[in-house]
């Protein structure tokens, strides 16, 4: 740049084509590195915003802790249990065969989530009902696995926040949940003990 | 940025003339609540509320900014750190029941603020920007009144994070990954209620910020009356001080009995017992209510209980409850009467207080237990908040015969005016 401008000065060189004024195609030197330089910073700027965004995402010690192991030998036919999972609660229970049956009289077409207990549920281990105890509507933990626990008119769950109803295969039933209670990822490691997660 | 006939500031010691010449700080708090700003000599105690806006936003920063001296956002102390401040911490029980019902009086002044607004329509034009940038800290409020009532990590705090936060999962596809990137986590805990302390924290200086910004679109147009007449000359003005100063500060005094008796004798009355539980994950309250302030959008997110086309009921409350502030945006250009003030607007007036009585129906339902017969009144009464705006205004504004106006504000106080027409 110094060199042309002493060159420029000098008059030696025709100004047209060197002081910046438009090449053959009309492009200006200038304006090439004031959009090259913008750019550039723009681009840096937004990349400064990647670790300001995904700071707030959940933290490594926060996702460490997605896996619960829960032992189920002592769930009767019939009782459920609370356990926690994400920090969140899951419902473990037992159905009976009438709670069974109950479930799978139930047209699936008219449900407004549509799955039978078998979908929501491990073959041969139907009778094990694993699910997030987190209303779909707001997130509200529904009663009905606690002892004593409304469990509202399906049998299943009640959330008290606002009416939904569950059924016994905690499919939404009545109420504002758009869906069914989430059935979490989970296997079974032993009759006894089932990791979720 | 004011009346020619305004003041001029002058100062007298050579201190404040140096001063003047260096930074004129003196001169701007002159000419925006010194005698350097003519108002409307016929202001009425509605317009008492947008100082007492402004005490209360003070009262919340200083008592705040003492609060979090022995606060400790973390979940496995917050909740301690409370109790604390309430039973140890020298006047901690008084700096907290300040800051709480603090709260509560900031949201009764700006709501008569806001419905002060609607009916003397301070929003028409030259003051819309004024209107855009309350409903702004309106908004700006909620959204700090919220956070900071997640602070103490009792119940209802835990709860009212989860369902507010849930809000966002009806969002569709984003929802989830948003309500989880919004909490640092799967539930409220100890990375949302940090970062809750922060923005809570943060906001009130913005709220700050924006009623800078609301004060200097004011003083523009110079402030609206009752009669909604504009001012035309010096008689319909009377100096901001001493005139508005003594009658705010009587209404400041009016408000501090008020808030005192809140503070001193009911300081509970406002808040739930729940919030004196820890919080609990694993139990949800039988009755989960926000607070008083938040009601009546509250019966509006609960209105919506039906699929609406391919829009789940869940999606519908949350854009329905979103949309009953939003709507205030656009108050300027659905209200087209070219007639400000409501005394002269007898149609207008009518619809003016049933939409009061009509709020004041939703913040009760928001407030009841989501049984039958609060939802189907709020259903009612929602889909009636939304005509108002919607429908009536503008067929209110295209049909209606205003009374005559005044020629002037000192005509109206006065009953005559030297400036007037031959007419009058």
């Amino acid at each position: 740049m110094a060199d042309e401008a002493i060159v420029n000065a000098s008059g030696t060189d025709t100004p047209a084509v060197h002081d910046g004024s438009g090449g053959e195609d009309g492009v200006r030197r200038r304006d090439f590195i004031n959009i090259a330089a913008v750019s550039f910073a723009g681009v840096g700027g937004l990349a400064v915003l990647v670790p300001l965004v995904s700071q707030m995402a959940p933290s490594a010690d926060v996702l460490a802790e997605s896996s619960t192991e829960i032992d189920i030998s002592q769930i009767a036919p019939g009782q459920a249990i609370k356990a926690v999972f994400r920090k969140q609660p899951v419902f473990v229970r037992n159905l009976t065969p009438t709670e069974i049956s109950e479930a799978d009289k139930v047209p699936v077409s008219s449900l407004r989530d549509p799955q039978t207990l078998e979908e929501r549920t491990k073959p041969g281990k139907t009778n094990w009902l694993i699910t997030m105890g987190v209303c779909t509507h707001l997130g509200c933990v529904p009663l009905g696995a606690g002892e004593g626990e409304v469990k509202g008119e399906f049998g299943g769950y009640f959330c008290p926040c606002h009416g939904s109803v569950y059924d016994t295969a905690a499919r939404i039933r009545k109420g504002p949940a758009p869906k069914n209670l989430e059935v979490p990822p989970y296997e079974f490691t032993s009759d006894t003990v089932v990791k979720i997660g | 940025m004011s009346f020619p006939w305004a003041k001029e500031y002058k100062p007298s010691h050579p201190l404040m003339q140096w001063l003047d010449e260096k930074l004129p700080l003196p001169r701007f708090v002159y000419n925006a609540v010194g005698a350097g700003y003519p108002v409307p000599r016929n202001l009425n105690y509605m317009w008492n509320f947008g100082i007492l806006a402004g005490v209360c936003l003070m009262l919340q920063i200083v008592t705040g900014v003492v609060l979090a001296m022995h606060y400790a956002a973390n979940s496995g102390v917050a909740f301690d750190s409370v109790e604390h401040i309430m039973r140890d911490v020298n006047w901690g029980w008084m700096l907290r029941y300040a800051h709480a019902n603090g709260a509560s009086a900031f949201f009764v002044v700006v709501y008569i603020h806001i419905f002060r607004g609607f009916f003397y329509s301070s929003y028409k034009p030259p003051r819309e920007m004024i209107w855009l940038l309350g409903v702004t800290i309106f908004l700006l409020m909620m959204a700090t009144a919220f956070m900071g009532y997640v602070l103490p990590w009792g119940q209802m705090s835990f709860w009212g994070a989860k369902v507010i936060t849930g809000l966002f999962s009806a969002i569709p596809v984003v929802g989830t990954p948003l309500q989880q990137w919004l909490l640092g986590g799967f539930a409220p805990d100890n990375a949302a209620l940090n970062r809750f302390f922060s923005l809570h924290f943060l906001l009130p200086f913005v709220i700050l910020g924006v009623v800078i910004l609301h004060i200097w679109a004011l003083h523009i147009p110079g402030s609206s009356n009752p009669t909604g007449v504009e001012v035309k000359s010096e008689s319909d003005t009377v100096p901001f001080h001493p005139y508005y100063t003594a009658k705010d500060g009587f209404g400041l005094g009016v408000f501090a009995i008020l808030y005192c008796t809140m503070l001193f004798f009911l300081p509970n009355a406002l808040g739930h017992p729940d919030n004196y539980i820890q919080a609990n994950p694993l139990s949800t309250p039988a009755h989960i209510v926000p607070e008083w302030y938040f009601w009546p959008f509250y019966a509006i997110l609960r209105a919506f209980t039906a699929d609406f086309l391919f829009i789940p009921a869940k999606l519908m409350g949350v854009l329905a409850m979103f949309s009953a502030i939003l709507v205030w945006f656009f108050l300027p250009w659905l209200d087209t009467s070219p007639v400000r003030s409501g005394h002269y607007r007898p149609l207008f007036r009518k619809f003016f207080y049933l939409l009061v009585i009509d709020v004041l129906v939703l913040g009760y339902c928001g407030g009841s237990p989501a049984e039958t017969k609060y939802v189907l009144i709020s259903q009612i009464a929602a889909t009636y908040y939304f005509l108002h705006f919607l429908v009536i205004l503008p067929i209110v504004a295209s049909i209606e015969k205003p009374a005559p106006l005044p020629f002037s504000i000192t005509q109206a106080v006065l009953g005559k005016d030297d400036q007037t027409a031959p007419a009058a």
